[in-house]
């Protein structure tokens, strides 16, 4: 099973680091390696909230808020994720009253940024090259769209209390993303020993110092 | 294991679909697939109290009450879980430990909610705090007259020191042999936690400053206490702690609760509390098992926090009370007070990984305590940071409006990052508050409305506060600093006590003006919220009233 996600993780500042080598050690318990598991089996392309014309806006977007490494084997299904949790109608306890729902919230958004783009373009958002999709989420993020499509929500709003939160939250579930940052991910029952600056237990990720990238290497590898 | 089982198949025991507290027993927290024996009270018999809420408030009643012979039920719309079955380590699945269906929130500065100020657990929202366990500022309990702002307490502050040593006892508080700050206390029942990068981070910035610090007094054992083991600092503790370590309502109060003979009900919703034409209130209907019921009750105790418990009073309505219960005052739901949480936050050139340990092993109570060269009333502390990635991303994203490639580099930095946050104290407004929205939830109740505005003198603590904690950051070497704006933490007031039934909803004791068999028992309480967190505040005088209930009961006053 992890063999299937092991992440391109051979540079960057934690190379080698896989937080999923710990999942059959004292790190992990049951019930952890219960919900990691169930997340690393969602297929990539399931998407059940959102039909497919906002599939693809909502991949485009994803691909500009949380930028994967091309050579990445197996990139993180960020937007699939997205759907799993609408699916499952995980809320956040609050919302703004100039919002709806989350499920609707997505898919008015979506659906507006696609018809500005259409306006602003004549293409939809997940044609336009980098640059044009990175100035259209500039402007939503600073307010400046505003086409009838977004039927009132307003578009500053959304990005910030939505589009870029949500994404967020679905990237770094991932245990790619905690090896990206050399999180220790999940840590029971064993926790930690090592406290102060610069300490780091056996099984945490070791930092790539410049002239030491070997050591780092082959520090992570051991990590179990 | 269930890798390939479908994401939508119920667990053959989801503690979230199926109430496990019944048939004469309840989870044992401290072992997997462990029970212990539970009384069980009629529906049709009244009991002494049927407390509404398991947390803080609601969990040590319960507890309290049953020990002194009274007869309690509790309710809770949360799961009762098992921590070292149902806990795992992640941030996402953990979320469950959270009140997340929706509640609107408008006003200038719409709340957030969920994470960090509302549980729904058996055990409410102890079972995801950071266990941060400070006493109030003596003079905070008569703001009003002693320091000129806010409300007083009709409670004084050398009664509640008793009521804190028993709750710094029940939860076995690590903390400093002595304490910087105010009157002296007893020494903490545990030594303090080592402190992690984070929190030395908090010293030697203080020390550079020339003010106090301490270790955090916690409520995490630094040594084994009973069938709890010490923490192992696996850092998840805002997630729920897996391990039993963390000292919460749910593994502390409630079993006490049980053993001495209180019935705890999960996944029981209380909608509606009844009233009889007397005026009395006569017992609670409540949801579980997919069916309404009734339990019939002599007293009532509401322990939802401060956005259920005023929602529950307003939803309770009748043609004698027609703007909801214990609400002639008009304030059941206003003075809404939330807490200040802005930080600062930066890099060090060292490695810090403050995912370890517990997130806030250090503080500095020093703005509590010194009132010169302040231009606002009140006080804040400030403590060491510990967030898990999803936290962090959405905080530095948020803060500073990264996303893309820009966004990524920062992440990139994670374990280099520190910071220091303050928790602060808001004034009391009439005009933030908690009314009803026309939208209902899943049990067609209306939802709750949620107004915040930030006033002036909030704002001006606020621009202090960070301006002190970047000082304090720069000087203990982190670069690279920003600031957190527009968080706020915990959840206060709605419902507050006082000594005049024409300003406040609850006398002392926690009994309200306009209906005495009906009592609130939560932070919804509070007058003012201080500058500490105020879980250790809300369990004191939840002993505190439960001592009064029996004094009153004794001379047949209840």
């Amino acid at each position: 099973m992890p063999d299937e996600t092991m992440p391109d993780n051979t540079s960057g500042r934690y190379p080698g680091y896989d937080v999923l080598a710990k999942r059959n050690g004292p790190s992990w318990n049951d019930k952890t390696r219960a919900v990691i598991d169930r997340r690393l089996a969602i297929d990539p392309e399931d998407h059940r909230i959102f039909d497919d014309a906002a599939w693809r806006t909502l991949k485009a977007v994803c691909d500009r808020i949380v930028p994967q490494p091309p050579k990445r084997a197996a990139p993180i299904p960020v937007a699939a994720l997205l759907d799993r949790r609408l699916q499952e109608d995980r809320r956040d306890g609050h919302r703004d009253v100039r919002l709806p729902p989350i499920a609707e919230a997505w898919r008015r958004g979506l659906a507006a940024l696609d018809a500005e783009c259409r306006r602003a373009h004549d293409r939809p958002f997940h044609d336009l090259g980098p640059d044009q999709q990175d100035a259209l989420l500039r402007a939503m993020q600073e307010g400046r769209l505003d086409d009838p499509a977004w039927e009132g929500m307003p578009s500053r709003l959304f990005f910030a209390s939505r589009l870029l939160p949500d994404i967020l939250e679905a990237y770094y579930s991932h245990p790619t993303a905690w090896n990206e940052i050399g999180f220790g991910g999940p840590a029971s029952p064993r926790g930690y020993v090592r406290m102060g600056f610069d300490r780091r237990d056996p099984w945490e990720a070791s930092e790539a110092k410049p002239g030491r990238e070997d050591v780092a290497w082959e520090e992570n590898r051991r990590v179990r | 294991m269930s890798g390939d089982r479908m994401f939508d198949d119920p667990m053959p025991d989801d503690p979230m679909e199926v109430p496990r507290a019944t048939n004469g027993r309840a989870p044992d927290v401290f072992r997997e697939g462990g029970w212990v024996p539970m009384r069980e009270h009629s529906e049709n018999e009244a009991v002494d109290f049927a407390i509404v809420g398991t947390g803080a408030g609601g969990g040590t009643l319960a507890c309290k009450l049953a020990e002194a012979g009274f007869s309690v039920v509790a309710f809770d719309a949360g799961p009762y879980w098992r921590p070292l079955e149902d806990f795992a380590s992640d941030e996402t699945e953990q979320r469950k430990l959270f009140w997340t269906e929706d509640r609107l929130c408008d006003g200038d500065d719409p709340l957030k909610l969920g994470d960090n100020n509302s549980g729904r657990s058996v055990g409410g929202s102890t079972v995801h705090y950071a266990m941060v366990s400070l006493r109030f500022r003596p003079e905070w309990f008569q703001s009003r007259s002693k320091l000129g702002y806010g409300a007083d307490w009709p409670i004084d502050w050398r009664e509640m020191w008793r009521y804190y040593q028993e709750v710094e006892r029940t939860l076995q508080i690590s903390g400093p042999l002595s304490y910087p700050w105010g009157p002296k206390r007893p020494r903490y029942p545990r030594r303090p936690h080592e402190l992690n990068a984070a929190a030395l981070v908090l010293a030697k910035g203080a020390e550079a400053l020339g003010i106090d610090w301490a270790p955090t007094p916690i409520a995490t054992l630094s040594s084994p206490h009973g069938k709890a083991p010490p923490c192992v600092y696996r850092g998840f503790c805002t997630s729920g702690c897996s391990t039993n370590a963390k000292q919460s309502v749910l593994n502390t109060w409630l079993p006490r609760a049980l053993a001495a003979g209180a019935e705890i009900r999960d996944l029981a919703m209380v909608g509606r509390i009844e009233t009889d034409r007397a005026g009395l209130v006569t017992g609670v209907h409540y949801h579980r098992d997919g069916q309404w019921r009734f339990q019939r009750a002599r007293n009532v105790v509401v322990a939802g926090y401060a956005i259920e418990t005023p929602r529950l009073l307003l939803n309770s309505a009748t043609d004698r009370f027609p703007d909801g219960l214990a609400n002639s005052s008009g304030l059941v739901g206003s003075n809404l007070m939330v807490q200040l949480n802005q930080a600062v936050w930066g890099s060090m050139a060292e490695e810090v990984r403050s995912y370890k340990a517990p997130p806030s092993l250090a503080l500095t109570e020093h703005w509590n305590y010194a009132d010169d060269g302040k231009d606002f009333f009140g006080g804040y502390c400030y403590m060491s940071q510990g967030p898990l990635p999803i936290v962090w991303a959405r905080t530095l994203a948020g803060s500073r409006g990264l996303w893309g490639e820009a966004l990524m580099r920062q992440m990139e930095r994670y374990n280099h990052q520190v910071g220091l946050k303050m928790v602060g104290e808001c004034l009391p407004q009439e005009r933030n508050r908690v009314t009803l929205a026309d939208e209902t939830d899943r049990y067609g109740l209306p939802v709750a409305r949620v107004t915040y505005s930030y006033c002036d003198n909030d704002k001006r603590m606020m621009r202090h506060a960070l301006g002190f904690m970047g000082q304090a950051l720069e000087a203990a070497g982190a670069t690279d600093l920003w600031e957190e704006r527009d968080d706020t933490c915990h959840l206060n007031g709605t419902a507050r006590m006082g000594s005049d039934p024409a300003t406040s909803v609850v006398d002392a004791d926690c009994r309200s003006w306009d209906i005495p068999n009906l009592w609130i028992c939560d932070g919804s309480v509070f007058p003012t919220v201080g500058g500490v967190n105020p879980s250790l505040t809300i369990q004191a005088i939840a002993c505190r009233t439960a001592d009064r209930i029996q004094a009153l009961a004794g001379r047949g006053a209840l």
